[in-house]
């Protein structure tokens, strides 16, 4: 019998699409439309997150599996129109006509509407129906609608928008979210839907303009050429048409949209669509007064939301140093454990030093800095969820504009607290380049989690633990350090622009999210997503510099000093014994352990520049690890963790006890008072770190800007430190 | 009348937008067109950014933007 010719795709289908997703369906709509909830609803922790090819706009896709087959999720940007006006907008453009090479065209598309804001999401999605594709569309925060007397006609919606099937949905709460997925099911199955009519003069024109083609040109393509003046899709079709196709487009465009510039016409009509529409679909009750709303509107008011957004990051900043502290010693405790008993298991010897000295200590004493980093992450992300971070863009646009930039960006700045690539990278955001540029260079200057564990160790070690009043004054130290970094950004913008980057004021808009409850769900999958960004750096860069760096203080080895040693212990155990004996060979191990890596490549190198770095107070081991610290500051804490474990004197298995210990050959200590401000001020200011010097590369497209940058922050931080010393110093 | 002297508690309705501007045309897509209505919410300190509620969302504006929008108020009932 021969097999059913049916059946058997069918099955041949299911084993393939087992291993592939059947197709890819884009995520798109407006920015806080609760579309990365939905799409952590939908996929889970089955996702991840690249760039696309050539630039450093982050393509996060997932996988949402079913019964028989899976399918492909991209979350595209937040955006409220396809016009194709930042880099972000271009690619989702580009995503959505599956124009990017490595993105299969999409089977369709999953359009998320904020139903508490459907007026911006409509305009979006009358651009999305265009496309010509299946959709389906969500309607989020459909409780938050209920609970403010929004009432939402679905069904007469879903004919408005031809036929598309649409879904209420609570992403926190996942309510709604299964039948959402049944219709995502049938995507690949469904065909696209019949474009209801929105701007039938604009259809006409393209529809017409189409027929002229030689080839299949999609329709969105010549809207958009029509309507976005010097668009790459206008200048395709210029190309397209021939001669005579600047003048033709001109004359369909003086015909559509009179002495009306396009994007202002297209504006009109669509949101006169939308207003249709919604005066059809939606009923409001009178507004009910709920505590958010009353949180929210005090909170609006000039003076208490000032007040509250310092007290949110006076909150933020203290907590960072002081619920991290308990986690922090037991990890310190426990690498330091772990150290001497794999030291005491292995023979004595450069093995034994690689692992205890190089790997454990090294790391360990990154990894430490973990809890502080993820509290720091944590409030970020919840206050982004919040919707608060908008909040406080509009609350700083005045500071802001004081040094020429705009309140757009704060939250590159903000975001710059936890790490400066990501915050750079955010800079996207600002359409202005010149504002955007000096974003770029004041963003290193923000104090990102990098530098905690620099900052932490040597305040834990140096600064007191007293209190003044209810401030402890570790964190008021602390405190200082951030706003020594913002004020010295902030000076360095305002400097640029009136200097190298001198132009008109930037302007100025922004939608403010309502405050609402952040679902614990996104924000653990958001929080785990960074730290492990964090981790891979940490794991990667981190270690192997602090590999390099070990190897560096450990070789070579001077045999001579080992004789020596050998010698003087032998001599020792005929004279002493007991606990003399015992100690006076640990003094001996460590005179030798000193003088080895005195001798060591490290060592020498330190020495060749301490006469630069002498006037900061800076002995030489201290400049080997600022020289170390170069591509990636957060190493300055593991070499020097390496440098006082192989060089100083071994009682205190911390490393705060080994840097409080350290003396110069006079026996004075070299951490001072002054000598650590200007330490910390040094790191508050410089530029060590390749990560951010490459990225700031490609977001200006140049090697002005980097090594500008770099030779900029570093003359800063080296004054800085040298005022500090000089002056505390008698 | 433009919106940047709004008064709290009343209902106006946009009237006319400068399109010429660039600037304008984005605010345009954002969803300030003609025959919106606006509230004013707030303001940050020093009266600038203004923010104001449009279609029950928030959304804020220098002073120098909202002299793009002329408006009048909504009439009654």
């Amino acid at each position: 019998m021969r097999p059913d010719p049916k059946t058997t795709r069918v099955s041949v289908e299911r084993i393939a699409v087992r291993r592939h997703a059947a197709a890819t369906v884009v995520v798109v709509g407006n920015p806080n439309s609760g579309k990365s909830t939905l799409f952590n609803r939908l996929t889970g922790l089955r996702q991840r997150t690249a760039n696309y090819p050539g630039v450093t706009v982050e393509k996060h896709i997932g996988t949402v599996r079913f019964d028989d087959m899976a399918l492909e999720l991209v979350d595209l940007p937040g955006m409220y129109a396809l016009s194709a006006h930042s880099l972000e907008e271009r690619i989702a453009v580009d995503v959505l006509l599956g124009r990017m090479s490595d993105v299969r065209p999409p089977a369709g598309i999953l359009a998320v509407l904020d139903t508490t804001n459907l007026y911006q999401g409509l305009y979006l999605l009358q651009q999305l129906l265009t496309l010509h594709l299946p959709v389906v569309v969500a309607l989020t925060m459909s409780d938050a609608a209920q609970a403010s007397g929004l009432r939402i006609d679905v069904e007469a919606l879903r004919k408005r928008l031809g036929g598309v099937p649409v879904f209420p949905v609570v992403a926190t709460t996942g309510q709604g979210v299964n039948a959402l997925r049944h219709a995502l099911h049938e995507i690949p199955h469904s065909t696209a839907p019949k474009l209801p009519t929105l701007w039938r003069e604009l259809s006409d024109a393209s529809e017409l303009l189409a027929r002229e083609m030689p080839v299949t040109v999609p329709r969105i393509e010549i809207e958009r050429a029509l309507i976005d003046h010097d668009s790459v899709f206008y200048r395709e079709l210029v190309e397209r048409m021939g001669e005579g196709g600047t003048a033709r487009i001109d004359a369909i465009r003086t015909q559509l949209f009179g002495q009306d510039p396009p994007l202002a016409s297209e504006a009109r009509h669509r949101y006169s669509w939308v207003r249709e529409v919604l005066a059809e679909v939606q009923q409001k009750a009178p507004a009910i007064v709920t505590w958010g709303s009353r949180i929210s509107s005090w909170l609006n008011r000039p003076v208490p939301g000032t007040i509250g957004l310092f007290v949110v990051m006076a909150l933020v900043f203290q907590a960072v140093f002081a619920w991290a502290t308990p986690l922090m010693n037991a990890i310190d405790q426990g690498s330091a454990a772990l150290g001497s008993l794999v030291a005491a298991m292995l023979p004595q010897g450069a093995v034994a030093s690689f692992v205890s000295d190089g790997i454990i200590a090294g790391v360990g004493s990154v990894v430490v800095f973990l809890p502080q980093i993820l509290i720091l992450f944590l409030f970020i992300i919840v206050l982004e969820d919040s919707g608060y971070l908008a909040r406080a863009a509009y609350l700083m646009d005045r500071v802001m504009r004081s040094v020429g930039l705009s309140g757009q960006s704060i939250i590159p700045m903000i975001s710059s607290f936890a790490c400066a690539v990501p915050g750079i990278m955010a800079t996207r955001v600002i359409p202005n380049r010149r504002d955007r540029i000096a974003t770029i260079l004041a963003a290193p200057f923000m104090t990102c989690s990098a530098r905690l564990p620099v900052y932490a160790l040597l305040i834990a070690a140096f600064v007191p633990a007293q209190r003044i009043g209810w401030v402890n004054l570790q964190g008021l130290v602390l405190f200082g350090l951030y706003v020594l970094g913002i004020v010295a950004g902030l000076l360095t913008a305002l400097l640029l622009r009136k200097t190298a980057l001198h132009g008109p004021k930037p302007p100025f808009a922004l939608m403010l999210p309502e405050f609402r409850r952040p679902n614990p769900r996104t924000v653990f999958i958001q929080l785990i997503g960074r730290a492990m960004i964090f981790l891979r750096r940490a794991g990667t860069v981190i270690f192997s510099v602090a590999v390099v760096v070990w190897a560096l203080a450990y070789f070579p080895r001077s045999e001579s000093i080992e004789t020596e040693l050998q010698f003087r212990v032998t001599s020792a155990e005929t004279s002493l014994s007991g606990e003399a004996l015992r100690s006076s060979v640990v003094v001996l191990r460590n005179q030798a352990a000193a003088a080895q890596l005195e001798q060591s490549l490290l060592g020498r190198a330190g020495k060749v520049v301490e006469p630069l770095f002498h006037p900061l107070g800076w002995d030489w081991r201290i400049s080997a690890a600022v020289i170390a610290g170069f591509p990636a500051r957060e190493v300055v804490v593991a070499v020097l963790g390496t440098v006082y474990a192989v060089g100083s004197e071994a009682d205190e298995s911390t490393l705060a006890g080994r840097l409080k210990s350290a003396a110069w050959p006079d026996g004075t200590a070299v951490f001072t008072l002054p000598m650590v401000i200007g330490l910390l001020i040094f790191y508050a200011c410089c530029l060590q770190c390749a990560a951010t010097l490459a990225v700031i590369r490609r977001e200006t497209n140049s090697w002005r800007w980097p090594v500008f940058a770099w030779c900029y922050m570093t003359t800063i931080g080296y004054t800085g430190a040298l005022i500090a010393y000089q002056i505390g110093t008698p | 009348m433009t919106l940047d002297s709004l008064q709290r508690g009343r209902k106006y309705v946009i009237k006319g937008v400068n399109s010429a501007d660039p600037v304008v045309q984005r605010l345009m897509v954002l969803g300030l067109v003609e025959g919106t209505e606006i509230e004013l919410a707030s303001a940050a300190i020093g009266g600038d950014p203004i923010e104001y509620r449009i279609f029950g969302n928030a959304i804020s504006l220098r002073r120098e933007q909202a002299r793009q929008f002329a408006v009048s108020l909504k009439a009654e009932g």
